[in-house]
């Protein structure tokens, strides 16, 4: 009962950089390139990863790892096939920069025909840059597959059926659906493991199939944004922080309390 | 046909808070607004919601929406919104509202802005106009639509002063047919596992100490524990102290945890990464204590203490005690 499981990922730059190298670029109305940080793996994505291989090491299967994008950088790429992922699928065109949520649950939708054969596709819970979180649950309901949305874990029960511990407000659900599903992942399903020097060397000697616009016989039309940017700035905050000193950091600590009694907030 | 449907939320035998705050926020964007509920037996949570002050209430009801399938409430909500037609659609970012929200957008083929702040009409353009943080809340943008399609857009919750129920409303209360089948349930909850809530429920808090990765290990948040139950409040966290394992992630705050607003949001060791502010900015007083002076944090606190919190909290809760008991 081995399952072949698709896991979509995305290039996004490091959300863990120093907030001052955030820029925003007010003409294309995105966040400005860092120069020398590299891009990262959306986070989420590399939890959905480790979950497929979890399963992977349970039941046995293939993984086959898919990003939509304008360019993509190979070594950061590459980093799911060195953590033990089987292959990588590349859908990289120029027209494929900049899509909006709805637009890349198309193209998704079209490399996933393309590959074919699959159990579970399973997919970050949101992207960190533009926070869409929409994506998965689109390229579910484009395939017309069940969708079982922030998962910290997943079990495969036999050939045709999947249980998920979904995250709620004061705990889980434990959702099941027949496969092929899709399911979105969250970081409460555990950290993800280091690739390992094998799994490098093993990636090293792999190769992505790159699909272009054209291979995957994609409309202009699939691709129009429905949501415009009109404007993108840095938020601003009004408040104004009191320090709270003393003559020590206890006494400041006294003062505080003093403070916030005298402010009516306890 | 109506200007603005916004999706409605029941709990237990009351609205969930999230209806009041769509109302409140379709009424900014000006025409016509309806307040759609899903559910099973909704005769009295249609005469709560009418007291929102919609112009009409759409109730969907079918032993289907009894909560065990999200696909009941996605099939539901597409035929409510093609039988109303409507301009525009406001869904809350709850657990139900984040799933039908986007899912039932793509059934549409309508585009959606996820996790706004706000929404306007544009003076001139007549436009929908949605706020938005982006890139972790590191940036706002100002979306618009294209297309036929109604814009969806998924609201964050706490961020309107909700729609105040009044008695005296003369808004239509309509039911709306909808048919489930069976093959539309495609994923089903077989079980719902609660964690028991020491206190206070987080979300009604008027009070949150909130403890991060500067605390170090899980026997600090006890200390926090301590001063959440002199103030009657409830333990919150920062996602790193939660990925730690100190504490349980139902406890997490931020863009991905839960949105609050209480009176007071106390801070210990967290550094105000704005995922984690996305989730606490609504708060009417955030107060700090963190070593670094230079904390994110800073900028949005009402009061701080910079110092480390091994000599700052053991006077700071004794002091608390003397002031309120
Ligand atoms: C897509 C995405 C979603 C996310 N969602 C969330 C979310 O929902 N919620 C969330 O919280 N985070 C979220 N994050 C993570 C977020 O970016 C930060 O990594 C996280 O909030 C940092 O937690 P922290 O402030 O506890 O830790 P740190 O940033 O490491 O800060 C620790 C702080 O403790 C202080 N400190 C250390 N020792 C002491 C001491 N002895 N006394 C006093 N102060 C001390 C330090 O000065 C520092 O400011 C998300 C990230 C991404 C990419």
């Amino acid at each position: 009962m081995a399952v072949d499981i698709i896991v979509c990922v995305k290039q996004v730059m490091d959300p863990e950089m120093p907030a001052s190298a955030f820029r925003i670029d007010p003409d294309a109305k995105r966040a400005a390139d860092a120069p020398g940080i590299p891009p990262v793996i959306n986070g989420f994505d590399e939890n959905a990863v480790e979950a497929a291989l979890r399963i992977k090491d349970e039941v046995g299967g293939t993984i086959t790892v898919l990003s939509v994008g304008g360019g993509h950088a190979m070594d950061v790429m590459k980093k799911p096939l060195s953590m033990g992922a089987d292959a990588l699928v590349l859908a990289q065109d120029d027209a494929f920069a900049e899509l909006d949520a709805r637009a890349t649950a198309r193209v998704l939708a079209s490399a996933v025909r393309r590959i074919g054969r699959f159990d579970l596709i399973l997919c970050g819970r949101q992207a960190s840059d533009w926070d869409n979180a929409h994506v998965p649950l689109g390229l579910a309901e484009i395939l017309g597959l069940p969708c079982l949305a922030v998962a910290q874990k997943i079990e495969v029960i036999d050939s045709s059926g999947v249980i998920v511990h979904s995250v709620t407000q004061d705990g889980y659900d434990v959702i099941e659906a027949d496969m092929p599903a899709l399911v979105t992942v969250s970081n409460e399903l555990g950290e993800p493991r280091y690739p390992t020097l094998r799994g490098i060397m093993a990636a090293g000697r792999k190769t992505p199939e790159v699909w272009s616009a054209d291979d995957l016989d994609i409309d202009p039309d699939m691709l129009e944004p429905g949501v415009r940017i009109v404007d993108l700035y840095a938020p601003e905050s009004s408040r104004q922080v009191e320090l709270v000193q003393g003559e020590d950091e206890a006494d400041a600590g006294r003062n505080l309390a003093i403070r916030l009694r005298e402010a009516g907030l306890i | 046909m109506v200007d603005v449907l916004a999706l409605g939320e029941t709990s237990g035998d009351g609205l969930d808070p999230i209806t009041g705050e769509l109302v409140a926020a379709a009424r900014t964007l000006g025409g016509s607004v309806a307040v759609a509920l899903l559910g099973d037996g909704l005769a009295a949570h249609g005469e709560q919601a009418a007291a929102l002050g919609p112009d009409s209430v759409l109730l969907a009801e079918s032993p289907a929406l009894d909560g065990t399938s999200i696909d009941a409430y996605v099939t539901a909500f597409e035929q409510v919104c093609r039988s109303a037609s409507p301009g525009a659609v406001l869904v809350g970012k709850t657990p139900l509202g984040q799933n039908v929200g986007p899912r039932t957008a793509f059934r549409l083929g309508a585009a959606l802005a996820q996790d706004c702040t706000a929404v306007r009409r544009d003076g001139e353009t007549g436009e929908v106009v949605a706020s938005r943080p982006v890139y972790g809340g590191s940036a706002t943008a100002e979306v618009a639509f294209t297309g036929d399609a109604p814009p969806f857009i998924v609201m964050r919750g706490r961020v309107c002063e909700p729609a105040e129920p009044s008695p005296s409303t003369d808004a239509n209360i309509i039911r709306v047919d909808v048919e489930i089948a069976p093959s539309d349930i495609r994923a089903r909850r077989v079980e719902s596992v609660k964690q028991d809530i020491q206190g206070v429920r987080i979300e009604d808090a008027s009070v949150i100490v909130a403890g991060g990765r500067g605390l170090g290990g899980p026997e600090p948040f006890e200390r926090l524990r301590e001063i959440a139950d002199l103030l009657g409040g409830a333990v919150g966290a920062s996602r790193a102290a939660c990925d730690a394992g100190w504490i349980d992630h139902a406890a997490q705050i931020g863009l991905t945890g839960k949105a609050v607003a209480p009176d007071l949001y106390l801070t210990v060791g967290i550094s105000g990464a704005s995922q984690h502010m996305a989730g606490c900015s609504s708060a009417k007083n955030i107060v700090v204590i963190n070593k670094d002076a230079d904390a994110n944090i800073f900028q949005e606190a009402s009061y701080g203490v910079v110092g480390d919190w091994r000599k700052v909290l053991p006077a700071f809760i004794e002091t608390v005690r003397e002031l309120v008991t």
